[in-house]
């Protein structure tokens, strides 16, 4: 026990010795979750639009006048033909183009029927629905404030309640997922060489002849390391409360102790990683190549797991920040407790437990 | 020049000796392109919901039965207590609870207009805006059909449907993407991603593991030149990455069907001077670093910034001014812009000229600082 307690420490100083990765470790997540939690939304700022009005009427100007005023639309250009127009959209300049059609106005007052075509740029699918959306909103926003206020005799209305974000920020949805995804890669990444270096630089052998069992050798990596990434979690955490204003429904000591559990299985993917591979370079490529596209991707982070496909909805119940992002969201937004996520924090120990007995065997192997 | 044509032998003697290493260069990045490419999608489908009807009359009957043949629609249970409804969205089962209150019918019949209460997990606010567009338009329908039906007893009330003011017809149409395929969206810029990460990673830990190692010494007691070993260095991940991105058009051509609707040698050709930056960025860490430890955790930070700042997921549109001009750093962005644009929109070389010479520049100053930070003498 006494040189395990040793062996331990060495690996702490072992790491805290290094000022520059440790800044990184440090710095890394701090300053991604600051850019990440400004930039990533999912409301539209700004839309370049072109609007080629072939009537120039009372209405359309009007109508013009409400959509520029906005504040979501940018008018680029006026084009005139239809050749224009795609030359906007192909150089990226436009993302929208709305026609009036000629006789716009006369038609909307006389024959009660106008059209107006709106065409977006479909090569990115959801910036077009999202401005297809906004537009129509505008155009009939417009229609209903010339009605009056009738409000009687409409039928069926809907009285919505939005639980949990009743004002739909994208921060609320975002934080909780950047949070996750940073822990998991941050955390995989910083155990995934641990042992490849040993193995790299001979001083395995050093360890082999050591009077540590395979599995004192696991713990005594991986605890330094945890002690680091809960130092992150505790920063991250307050990030979110503090800066992001998410916030914090259910029990902080719980959320706490679900986070050192996600970490726990990411370092020991890092781990798990480390054992079976046989040089840094190989290691690294696995933990940097391999987990960062799927994490982001098939986690929920960005993308909704319920509307994937069926066999990626079954690969993603592979990846664990997709568990871990039902638990944050789950005790920040809406104040749940252990009742409603015991599945999802059973999923990740036993990940946990399953990487930590396949590091220590595949060690193990190698030592005879 | 033949000190050049020596060591690229040599590179890539050692890059095809590293048998651990093949299969992540060569496999790994197209099994991702391949599932993930069907991972991204901004559709809410699927939505679970229950509905709670406490009204039991025949409109309300026919107003769920409306709502439950909605595609997007999936009714889990049509019989809770307001409480086992909300227990159901807190625990991630429904996105959405529909109660239809008493008098409901009544309220329709005596004053032509009624409510329902929608309960909906706006967690995800975005998505929760969807659910609440696609039951409006449900609602807006039920409305539809109870008017034209005259469903309601004669002698009340009728619905009003739109007076005096005239109807404007909005007739929507995408170009590029009539359908507004995800997939076509997807492949390009994940292809891309997958290409800036073998050659960032590669090249970043390319020299700092020789520095590790020790042999870097002995090259620096070699005759060679400065750029002799640049060249030797970066030119093999050149034409890897440029390898790459071939196999990529290949199953983006083949597998997806993405339209090629551009021309091919522009894509190489701006993908040649995109991958200069990315192997000079790549050298540039290895430059400032001093274990493979370090160069890792700097090129997966900026990895991590570069994708998710590129556009790919969330558009730039969406993001703050002055983020976006920060994205004007980021030379994935680029790369993932012109991609979709050449493939996708047909983009010839007039449109995408600013962005390739932004490149250009990126190439020049990077590769440029890259090898003066490189000293041939340790220490």
């Amino acid at each position: 026990m006494n040189s395990f307690a040793a062996f331990m420490t060495k690996e702490f100083y072992h790491i805290l010795r290094d000022r520059r990765s440790a800044m990184i470790l440090f710095g890394m997540p701090i300053i991604q979750l600051l850019l990440f939690g400004y930039a990533i939304r999912n409301e539209i700022q700004t839309v370049r639009i072109a609007i080629i009005d072939q009537s120039h009427d009372r209405i359309t100007e009007a109508i013009t006048d409400k959509l520029l005023s906005s504040g979501h639309f940018v008018l680029v250009d006026t084009f005139s033909s239809d050749d224009a127009i795609e030359e906007g959209f192909k150089s990226g300049e436009i993302t929208e183009a709305i026609v009036f059609e000629a006789g716009f106005g006369r038609r909307f007052v006389r024959e009660q029927e106008t059209s107006v075509q709106i065409i977006t740029d479909g090569s990115n699918p959801n910036l077009a629905r999202i401005v297809l959306s906004y537009t129509t909103a505008v155009f009939m926003d417009y229609r209903a404030s010339l009605l009056q206020g009738d409000e009687e005799g409409k039928g069926i209305a809907a009285e919505t309640l939005m639980l949990f974000n009743p004002e739909l920020k994208s921060v609320y949805l975002f934080v909780p997922g950047l949070i996750t995804v940073i822990l998991m890669l941050v955390s995989a990444l910083m155990t995934s060489i641990s042992i490849t270096r040993e193995k790299e630089t001979g001083t395995m052998e050093v360890l082999l002849v050591s009077s540590l069992r395979p599995y004192q050798i696991i713990i005594g990596k991986v605890v330094p390391y945890l002690m680091l990434s809960f130092i992150n979690v505790v920063t991250v955490l307050i990030i979110a409360r503090f800066v992001f204003g998410v916030p914090c429904r259910g029990s902080v000591t719980l959320l706490l102790l679900e986070s050192l559990l996600f970490i726990l299985t990411a370092l020991s993917l890092g781990i798990f990683i480390s054992t079976i591979t046989s040089s840094q370079q190989v290691a690294m490529m696995i933990s940097l190549g391999g987990l960062l596209l799927p994490t982001v991707m098939l986690s929920g982070f960005i993308f909704p797991v319920s509307s994937m496909p069926l066999p990626l909805q079954i690969i993603s119940t592979l990846i664990p920040a997709r568990w871990f992002l039902v638990i944050v969201r789950g005790i920040m937004l809406k104040g749940t407790g252990i009742v409603y996520f015991w599945q999802e924090t059973l999923v990740l120990a036993s990940m946990t437990l399953a990487l930590g007995i396949l590091s220590i065997r595949k060690f193990s192997i190698r030592l005879t | 020049m033949r000190t050049i044509v020596f060591l690229l032998r040599k590179e890539f003697l050692q890059i095809f000796r590293n048998k651990g290493m093949l299969p992540i260069m060569f496999i790994m990045p197209f099994i991702q392109l391949i599932i993930l490419s069907n991972a991204a999608t901004f559709d809410v489908k699927n939505v679970q919901f229950s509905l709670i009807d406490k009204d039991r009359s025949v409109l309300s009957d026919l107003f769920a039965e409306h709502v439950g043949s909605s595609p997007y629609f999936t009714l889990t249970s049509g019989s809770m207590s307001d409480q086992q409804a909300f227990n159901a969205i807190l625990e991630g089962r429904d996105k959405l609870s529909i109660v239809i209150p008493e008098d409901f019918e009544k309220d329709l019949y005596r004053y032509a207009q009624a409510k329902v209460q929608l309960m909906i997990d706006a967690e995800d606010g975005y998505s929760a805006g969807i659910i609440q567009a696609y039951t409006r338009e449900i609602i807006e329908s039920f409305n539809g059909t109870i008017i034209s039906q005259r469903l309601l007893a004669p002698g009340t009330r009728t619905l009003t449907e739109s007076p005096q003011v005239g109807n404007i017809r909005i007739i929507s149409s995408s170009w590029f993407n009539p359908e507004l395929d995800y997939i076509d969206f997807m492949v390009p810029g994940i292809l891309v991603i997958l290409v800036t990460m073998i050659g960032l990673f590669l090249s970043a830990m390319n020299i700092v593991r020789e520095k590790e190692a020790g042999t870097i010494e002995q090259i620096n007691v070699t005759p060679v030149k400065r750029y002799q070993f640049i060249t030797g260095k970066l030119l093999p991940f050149w034409i890897i990455g440029l390898g790459e991105l071939t196999v990529g058009l290949f199953i983006a051509r083949v597998l997806f069907d993405v339209p090629m609707l551009g021309s091919y040698p522009l894509i190489y050709a701006v993908a040649s001077i995109y991958l200069l930056v990315v192997l000079g960025m790549g050298m540039l860490i290895s430059t400032v670093t001093e274990t493979q430890q370090q160069a890792m955790f700097i090129a997966w930070f900026f990895m991590v910034i570069f994708v998710l700042m590129s556009g790919l997921f969330t558009t730039i549109e969406s993001m703050p001014v002055w983020a976006q001009n920060l994205t004007l750093l980021n030379p994935v962005r680029f790369f993932v812009d012109i991609m979709r644009r050449i493939m996708l929109k047909g983009s010839g070389i007039q449109h995408i000229a600013r962005e390739t010479t932004g490149l250009a520049v990126y190439a020049v100053i990077m590769l440029s600082v890259a090898v003066n930070r490189y000293k041939k003498t340790s220490g």
